[in-house]
């Protein structure tokens, strides 16, 4: 084990704590601060939109682990601290305290932060969905109201639409993308998730931008390209996400729509970066890729860990991405370039339960399963073989 | 070295059965995890462990 005595770990979430506890595993026992904007002990974000929003798991109930775990893993855990630059140089990371944490080896999992509209995003009734404060807001608003716009339908904006059609709201979904999901998974899948949400009463208006959010200190609706105006009480702004690296903007670490790693996901010399703010070429798929899904959170940070302690090995996993919507598990292994092929392997998208192969110049680089886990992670195995 | 599962909280994304296939399978309609062993062999542990921690849910708990 190299002589590491202090790791400093930036952004106090999933990334951040598999980290910390990854290190611990591996053996390390020098100091590990984690430091996280957020006041609330670290939690899990993908039940935010999903059972939190419903009402079915009170928010407490995403925390990650209890403050005696951070204890016992002997974590110097600073909520509430914002970290505002790196100095390469010395080695430390400044907080908007004024205070200077010094690092041995530095780990930045910072995440990624909503993008807001460029106009009404102060009206009232105006909601991003990101943390759990967000997810309570949001809640709270969709509770006194009869209809909601949601303007984005990727798979963020695309389940909160679900939860908020399952509570009963009249609910629009909103995208200038031809239908749901479209850069996610294509125009084919995507228009299956937009007939998922006809059936299940949302309306879909897709094709079609956003002139502006309408309401002099409320929202009262969204105004489209097409003219036409769509009522809301609640307005849901789900365009998508930035990597939260504005307070690297000045230490020369290397930028890119993320930190920009190489293969074995570290910045520079010491620094690291994993789970939704990381950029890195995946050697598995030849390609530099930043994956704003959970399990890559855990598995980026998992391997962080091992090359901080040990031999550096190049990360090259198989993205996994799940997403709950009604009835619908849509769970997808391997990456999905604009461009793929999709074509249906296993059963059929008119009873909803199917697996589809996506190929790409050829080769086969995506499995989607459609309500079938266990068929597809066998068609996972299609994957791993050259 | 006791193993329990949170049901409920499952995600049925099936990363404890590619990590410990003996200790955990899926349900075939939902995905669900299914706990096979409660009580795995010691030669499981490694893999079980990873298990545990590869849950995107965080639903496997370990008592050792
Ligand atoms: C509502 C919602 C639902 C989701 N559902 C799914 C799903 O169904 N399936 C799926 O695969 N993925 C899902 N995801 C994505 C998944 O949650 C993310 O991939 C995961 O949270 C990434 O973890 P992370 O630790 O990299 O980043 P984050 O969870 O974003 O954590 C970064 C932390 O760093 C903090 N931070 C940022 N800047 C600073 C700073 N300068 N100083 C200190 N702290 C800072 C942030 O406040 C945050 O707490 C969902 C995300 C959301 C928001």
């Amino acid at each position: 084990m190299p002589d590491i005595g202090r790791v400093v770990v930036v952004g106090a979430s999933a990334a951040g704590l598999t980290t910390a506890e990854s290190l611990r595993r591996g053996g390390f026992d020098g100091l590990i601060t984690l430091i996280g904007d957020e006041l609330h002990l670290p939690y899990d974000r993908p039940p935010l939109s999903k059972q939190v929003l419903l009402g079915t798991w009170e928010p407490e109930r995403t925390a990650f682990r209890d403050d005696a775990t951070y204890q016992r893993l002997d974590v110097g855990l600073r909520l509430g601290a914002t970290a505002t630059g790196v100095d390469l140089g010395k080695r430390s990371v400044a907080l908007a305290s004024g205070d200077h944490v010094p690092y041995d080896r530095l780990v930045i999992a910072t995440g990624v932060r909503p993008l807001k509209l460029r106009q009404g995003h102060d009206l009232r009734g105006v909601h991003v969905l990101r943390t759990v404060d967000d997810a309570l807001a949001l809640r709270a608003a969709l509770a006194g109201a009869t209809s909601v716009a949601v303007v984005g339908a990727g798979f963020l904006g695309s389940e909160a639409a679900a939860a908020a059609r399952t509570l009963g709201l009249d609910v629009t979904l909103v995208d200038l993308a031809p239908v749901p999901m479209s850069r996610q998974f294509g125009d084919e899948l995507g228009g299956w998730i937009g007939d998922l949400h006809r059936d299940n009463g949302v309306v879909v208006k897709t094709g079609v931008g956003v002139n502006r959010l309408l309401g002099d200190t409320e929202v009262t609706g969204v105004e489209l390209a097409d003219g036409t105006t769509v009522d809301a009480d609640v307005v849901l702004v789900a365009i998508g996400s930035t990597p939260a690296t504005d307070w690297l903007e000045s230490s020369g670490i290397p930028l890119r729509d993320g930190v920009l790693c190489d293969s074995t996901c570290q910045a520079v010399p010491t620094v690291y970066a994993a789970g939704d703010v990381a950029r890195w070429h995946n050697e598995r798929f030849k390609v530099d890729m930043r994956v704003e899904h959970r399990m890559n959170a855990t598995e980026q940070a998992m391997a962080v860990a091992k090359n901080i302690l040990g031999d550096p090995k190049p990360f090259t996993p198989i993205p996994y991405f799940w997403t709950d919507q009604f009835d619908a598990k849509i769970q997808a292994y391997g990456i999905f370039p604009p461009g793929s092929t999709m074509t249906v392997a296993q059963g059929n998208p008119a009873d909803r339960k199917f697996i589809a192969h996506y190929h790409h110049d050829g080769d086969l680089v995506g499995v989607l399963g459609w309500n079938m886990p266990r068929e597809l992670r066998a068609a996972r195995a299609l994957l791993t073989q050259d | 070295m006791r193993v329990s599962i949170d049901e409920d909280g499952c995600v049925g994304a099936g990363q404890c059965v590619l990590a410990a296939p003996d200790v955990f399978d899926q349900r075939d309609e939902d995905g669900i995890v299914v706990l096979l062993d409660e009580a795995p062999a010691p030669h499981l542990h490694d893999a079980t462990r990873e298990a545990a921690v590869l849950c995107p849910a965080l639903v496997i708990h370990l008592a050792e």
